[in-house]
């Protein structure tokens, strides 16, 4: 990686940033976020996030991004898990154990239809 | 289900509703049915829409965004005319401010303004372009290419931003003083050992969203002319450290970090430090100490650390939610941030909200805002339906608040009036069977167990007053124990080397002043109000309620517990160790506290 020199730089690589997040909604990629912060992780998160990817593996699933991140901010329904199918609305997932993960994987990621009963209200 | 073609959501919130929300909602259903709309355009009543800076009563208009504010009942009928029947916004209600919309469903929860945690649970923390899409480092882009140093620290200035570590110092100030101090070499510090009980907005931020912590810092070190920074995490914090080591190593493959800072002549590295779990480390002289690798005792000041700091230079230090501040402020301008929080306590703060509320938490909300909103509207309500007896703000050295205050504002000199402080953000609510004797001697162990032991005031007397408040709860209290305490607050308070010892008395002077009863409850009449001090209370079985099933005599660890099959049983309060056992298992409710 080149170091960034000036803020026209920094610009382009914000813009460059962006369409990257820009073309995997457009080309319809499913994301999954795991919330791993302390509180997540404490909550079991690791164990979904593993559940999660095994899945994926165990059905050869192609496309789909699973990605980390930090707290929400709803530390009572950690571990919490984030889905996005292409450009649809993001849902988010509350208290996920490794069930309900491979519930939610095969519903709602594969299946397309919201698991209702375990979306965090707002 | 019925479809409609529109959506008006109306603001309900307790500000919007004294200044007439329910008159508008009526107004528009009436109007509704006047003009044959009712069925196609929706009223729903909602919480505080958009910015919170906005006048109410507001409404907004669904699919098409429109918000409209400062309406009244009258105003209503040429609105729903316009707009619902003609199609045409009226722009003389329309907002100009664009309405904060949050992406993030259902995670902030009205009265919440997220600043300093807007990225967290949004970015991923190991890469440094998530951050960059967010518009990270722009603001450290805009420092280096365009402002001059006391240009920044005169933005931070008129920000009003001032330290969230606890004290509230004027964070412009501070810079001033360390870029004044002359000296070749200078430091910017962050102090990240957060260890108030319960705290964890530092974690939150380090852990979610460490870029703004290392772009703050080197904003910092711009205007001070600091060339190495550190950042002082205690080592509670794997996954803070290694966030931050990994963002530290990225900032430095983009060139944020290192020589000539995105090609100008500005150069700042950074390090993390661990802490080893001293509380006392998290006041600085005491963690200045502990980087230059001594014991971690706190020194006395002054010399403040913007004249001699880390050894002996010049140096800055903050709190890891000042510096997180840093890039907004500078991105969005000061005006913008001095326009959220109060005259004299701008902005935002974060809590960690804990106790007996329904949300926990953590939680960001624009400084002014009541204690009761905090309580009620953002964290839910008293858990269980119980009733509200107090709120512990600002940690072990701050106070316990009760109901009287709880119409008070949340800023930094109504806190210190009132005998609390801000602290780092512990906010720890209790219902009406806490005992406040029994929470006075949590803090004050606490408190005691971290006492350094460097000043006798704060090494004897924090131990003298654990001892007597362990003594209260015991029910061996005796009639002088309450002007002895009062005495030893005054005198520790005063005396003490460092902010540890100064604000170790005060929730025992706090909840002698508001909570005095309890006190004289526990000496004169050996009796715990709240049924918490073991020492003082008994189980009993009702004996109306019995059954006599032996469930409570089985699970007793001490069979303290007699009496036979279907018949009343028996709790022999000398062999009983309070433990509540019986209490949890009886299915008859037959167990109470005398």
């Amino acid at each position: 990686m080149d170091k960034v020199k000036s803020l026209e730089d920094l610009k382009r690589i914000r813009e460059e940033a962006l369409k990257k997040r820009q073309a995997k909604n457009v080309s319809g990629q499913k994301e999954i976020v795991v919330g791993m912060g302390t509180v997540g992780i404490a909550a079991g998160a690791r164990q979904t996030l593993k559940a999660i990817l095994e899945y994926i593996e165990e059905h050869n699933l192609t496309d789909i991004v699973v990605r980390q991140t930090g707290n929400i901010g709803l530390d009572s329904m950690e571990p919490i898990v984030q889905v996005s199918l292409g450009e649809g609305e993001k849902v988010t997932y509350g208290k996920v154990t490794p069930e309900i993960a491979r519930q939610i994987m095969a519903e709602h990621v594969v299946g397309g239809s919201v698991v209702k009963a375990f979306v965090v209200q707002s | 289900m019925a479809f409609y073609r529109s959506h008006i959501l109306v603001s309900v919130d307790p500000q919007c509703l004294a200044k007439g929300a329910h008159d508008i909602i009526d107004s528009l259903h009436d109007e509704l049915v006047y003009q044959g709309l009712i069925d196609e355009i929706q009223v729903l009543e909602t919480s505080r829409l958009g910015d919170p800076a906005s006048e109410g009563p507001d409404l907004m208009v669904y699919p098409e965004g429109v918000h409209y504010i400062n309406l009244n009942a009258d105003d209503i009928p040429f609105l729903v005319e316009e707009h619902f029947l003609k199609g045409r916004v009226v722009e003389k209600f329309q907002s100009t401010k664009r309405a904060v919309v949050d992406e993030e469903l259902g995670a902030p929860k009205p009265k919440e303004m997220r600043v300093v945690l807007s990225n967290c649970g949004k970015i991923d923390p190991f890469n440094i372009e998530d951050y960059i899409a967010e518009d990270g480092y722009m603001a450290l882009a805009k420092v280096v290419s365009e402002m001059t140093p006391e240009g920044v620290i005169d933005e931070v200035l008129q920000s009003g931003l001032r330290g969230r570590g606890g004290a509230g110092f004027p964070t412009g100030k501070k810079w001033q003083f360390a870029r004044q101090n002359p000296g070749e070499v200078k430091y910017v510090i962050c102090n990240a050992d957060e260890g108030d009980p319960g705290a964890f907005m530092n974690r939150r931020v380090l852990e979610s969203d460490p870029h703004a912590v290392v772009e703050g810092m080197t904003i910092a070190a711009y205007a001070i002319g600091a060339t190495q920074g550190y950042i002082y995490c205690r080592a509670e914090y794997p996954l803070a450290v290694k966030t931050l080591n990994v963002a530290i190593q990225q900032a430095r493959e983009f060139g944020f970090l290192g020589k000539n800072i995105l090609g100008s002549d500005f150069s700042f590295d950074l390090e993390v430090r661990m802490g080893a779990g001293a509380f006392v480390c998290g006041e600085e002289t005491a963690l200045m100490n502990s980087i230059e690798g001594r014991r971690g005792e706190p020194r006395p000041r002054p010399p403040f650390p913007a004249v001699r700091g880390l050894w002996g230079k010049p140096s800055n230090i903050n709190n890891v939610e000042t510096y997180a501040n840093v890039p907004r402020i500078v991105l969005r301008g000061a005006e913008w941030y001095s326009s959220l929080g109060t005259e004299t306590s701008k902005g935002t703060k974060t809590f960690a909200l804990a106790g007996d509320v329904v949300n926990t938490g953590l939680i960001e909300v624009p400084l002014g805002i009541t204690i009761r909103e905090v309580v009620y509207d953002v964290g839910g309500g008293i858990k269980d339906g119980k009733g509200f007896k107090a709120v512990q703000i600002g940690g072990p050295a701050g106070g316990c608040l009760p109901t009287q205050y709880l119409d008070y504002p949340i800023d930094y000199e109504s806190l210190r009036s009132a005998g609390a402080m801000m602290g780092s953000g512990g906010l720890v609510v209790m219902d009406d069977e806490t005992c406040m004797v029994d929470i006075a001697r949590f803090f004050m162990d606490f408190i005691q167990d971290e006492s350094c032991g460097k000043c006798v005031p704060c090494r004897v007397g924090t131990r003298r007053m654990l001892d007597i408040l362990e003594r209260i709860c015991d029910g061996k209290g005796q009639e002088s124990d309450i002007d002895t305490l009062e005495e030893l607050c005054r005198e520790v308070g005063s005396t003490s080397l460092c902010g540890l010892g100064q604000g170790a008395p005060n929730p025992v002077a706090t909840t002698l002043k508001y909570f005095r009863d309890e006190y004289e409850a526990h000496i004169k009449e050996k009796r715990c109000p709240a049924k918490v001090c073991k020492a003082l209370i008994e189980y009993v079985i009702k004996p109306d309620a019995c059954t006599g099933c032996t469930v409570c005599a089985r699970n007793c660890p001490v069979n303290a517990i007699t009496g036979e099959r279907r018949s009343v049983h028996h709790i022999d309060s000398d062999i009983c160790i309070r433990c509540g056992i019986c209490m949890q298992v009886c299915n008859f409710n037959a167990i109470e506290i005398h």
